[in-house]
């Protein structure tokens, strides 16, 4: 069974996914970041490729890719950084970036490695369904990898039961009609939209992302969902950070409330 | 072969619409409802009432004695240049803000390079009374204040981009993340034949009237409707999809585009996109782009402004690689003297991305018997500046 369906089964409490750029806030910083992550008690980790041109990203985490490239981080190198990560790593990882970083390294050569190294499950942004659908989805299957597409309020119900069939794992949706950052915290409106969904008895579970900054809004958008998506919060934590690790492990308690 | 989009979005291999789903409702509504919307009698008459009227269209297709002279052949200048606001951006502009309109949207964001399209937006928007919003690259905002000047006195908002390399391709980004955040009451005029489907065949279709014209004024000319080649500039490529537009399914015409080569194809200063780059995904779109092994966009480099752009719009790749088009790379030399060839045998000063479309004749060697019709996109004067500091006209 895939690490990310055996969560979603098992979980008694909301599920906690961070967001990190790799190679951010130093190049070799990645592994330190995703066992921190874990020891802090993260559920979900989802690794950012960076990329030169992030269009779904808001500045906070355009900025940590541009260091990351700057300090020379790539997929290739990625890699070769999570290929032992298995070894210590127990809870489900996520690669998370932009088409054309994936077909340049090509997308089975990709999707092997993803494999190979203990990658759960993908998220780009800017691959959308119908492409997925046709060129996409038998080489993510073939090698056991979720797809998680996104749902925004602005994507209807017909949309969103589609999305629904094509998705494995969960849904990401997406707090608002924004890039990631740009809006904090959950308003009424939100929750009335989060309502919406969860009425649909849709048949993946949904985790909340974009405008997740701390507790409050965490445990806000769990409540209707099984959990939710921090990643420019967390992004900002790590850029000022001074002990990384303890940190880390810090935020992600003070988020889950186990401090 | 087709050269035209087809249902799915594609030209060929290049196109589809690349986006995340923050952007899918906008360019959905976009793309069921432009075709119609172009259909009605209404937008037909409102569009070629204002390029008549307001642009100034038909715009003359001028023989080039003293240029066909030189190079032994008949050379025609679509004049382009003499569009209000002296460029054929204008074209693509006035067809969207009616679009926009007739969407229901009342804000219009735009991206620009060297401002030629940031001011046609700007333009349309105070014709039609809309708030506009321009992001241009920081660097760009800098290295082109009297573009900046205009936008600003024609009301328009212009933002500087400051993320990445801070000029067109991170202006671009910014514009969509714009559209990203105000989903609703807003559209996104995209200056040239890039992004998601539709806009490249959106685009295109508005800029086609430039092909349009020349027909019927070779016609009118030549007694024929059709030349054996049409020249013009790639940056993004409006003015060439719109210059070759109505020859894409004419055999006899050859279709000749320039690129910016810089300091040399091979130089690493460069932005010839068919020579340096390869297919993968920029801004919406499969298309060709340069970008590092690691699937990176790369910055490129021209000394024209509206060249510098990483990438093609997805109806190019498509010619580039069926053969359809020949591809020329065009150094800032060479654009340079072209430049001044034209200013001085013909009296027209043109812009810098032009005069890369006019520095291909000797490549081409045309015959003294056909046409070669050149799309001069736009005026010189925005670059008189660089023209001052490299021909050395004020020492």
């Amino acid at each position: 069974m895939n690490r990310i369906s055996a969560l979603f089964s098992k979980a008694t409490e909301p599920i906690l996914n961070v967001y990190t750029t790799a190679g951010f806030p130093h190049l070799e910083d990645t592994m330190t970041v995703l066992n921190a992550l874990q020891a802090g008690g993260v559920d979900i980790i989802e690794v950012g490729m960076p990329y030169s041109d992030p269009v779904a990203d808001g500045e906070t985490i355009q900025l940590s890719n541009q260091a990351a490239l700057e300090q020379g981080m790539s997929v290739a190198h990625l890699f070769e950084q999570l290929k032992d990560m298995r070894q210590t790593i127990t809870v489900p990882v996520l690669l998370m970036g932009y088409i054309n970083p994936v077909l340049q390294y090509g997308v089975e050569a990709f999707c092997a490695k993803c494999a190979e190294v203990g990658v759960d499950g993908l998220i780009l942004p800017d691959l959308p369904m119908v492409e997925y659908e046709a060129s996409y989805k038998a080489i993510f299957e073939k090698y056991g990898l979720y797809n998680i597409l996104l749902i925004t309020p602005q994507t209807n119900d017909e949309r969103i039961r589609h999305i629904d069939s094509v998705s494995n794992g969960f849904i990401y949706m997406v707090s608002s009609a924004s890039t990631t950052g740009a809006k904090t915290g959950i308003s009424a409106i939100q929750e009335t939209y989060f309502d919406r969904i969860a009425q649909m008895n849709l048949k993946n579970p949904r985790l909340i992302g974009f405008g997740i900054s701390d507790h409050e809004s965490f445990i806000k958008a769990s409540k209707n969902a099984s959990g939710a998506i921090i990643g420019s919060a967390f992004v900002k934590m790590i850029a000022q950070a001074k002990d990384l690790q303890a940190e880390i492990i810090d935020f992600v308690q003070s988020i889950k409330g186990k401090k | 072969m087709s050269f035209n989009v087809d249902e799915r979005g594609y030209y060929g291999n290049f196109g589809g619409a690349f986006i995340p789903e923050m952007l899918y409702p906008n360019v959905e509504e976009l793309r069921s409802r432009y075709l119609d919307i172009i259909a009605e009698p209404s937008f037909q008459e409102e569009f070629h009432a204002l390029l008549k009227d307001y642009v100034g269209r038909p715009t003359p297709l001028f023989k080039a004695e003293r240029l066909s002279a030189k190079y032994n052949t008949n050379i025609y200048l679509k004049r382009e240049d003499l569009c209000h606001t002296g460029a054929h951006k204008i074209n693509n502009t006035i067809g969207q803000i009616l679009v926009a309109k007739r969407l229901g949207k009342s804000k219009i964001v735009a991206e620009t390079g060297a401002g030629q399209h940031g001011v046609a937006t700007a333009t349309v928007c105070a014709l039609m009374g809309m708030e506009c919003i321009v992001y241009m690259g920081a660097i760009d905002i800098e290295r082109q204040a009297p573009n900046v000047a205009r936008m600003r006195m024609l009301g328009a908002q212009v933002v500087p981009a400051t993320s990445g390399s801070k000029t067109l391709k991170d202006a671009t980004n910014e514009a969509m993340r714009h559209w990203i955040n105000h989903p609703v009451d807003t559209h996104y005029i995209i200056g040239s034949v890039v992004g998601p489907h539709p806009y490249p065949d959106m685009v295109a279709r508005f800029q086609a009237v430039i092909s349009e014209e020349i027909r019927f004024q070779l016609q009118e000319k030549e007694g024929r409707d059709y030349p054996d080649y049409v020249i013009a500039c790639v940056g993004g490529g409006s003015n060439a999809a719109g210059a070759f537009y109505h020859f894409l399914d004419e055999p006899r015409t050859a279709l000749i585009a320039a690129e910016a080569a810089g300091l040399g194809v091979n130089s690493g200063h460069s932005a010839a996109t068919t020579f340096l780059g390869k297919p993968g995904v920029l801004h919406g779109s499969k298309s060709l782009s340069m970008q590092t092994e690691d699937g990176q966009v790369i910055e490129p480099y021209s000394i024209s402004a509206g060249l510098d752009y990483p990438g093609i719009g997805p109806m190019h790749a498509h010619l580039f690689e069926s053969g359809r088009a020949t591809f020329y790379g065009v150094t800032d030399e060479e654009a340079l003297v072209a430049a001044v060839e034209c200013s001085q045998l013909e009296g027209i000063i043109p812009a810098l991305e032009t005069a890369h479309a006019l520095a291909v004749f000797e490549r081409l060697q045309a015959k003294p018997n056909e046409i070669v019709v050149v799309n001069v996109s736009g005026r010189g004067d925005k670059d008189l500046a660089t023209y001052q500091n490299r021909l050395k006209l004020n020492d």
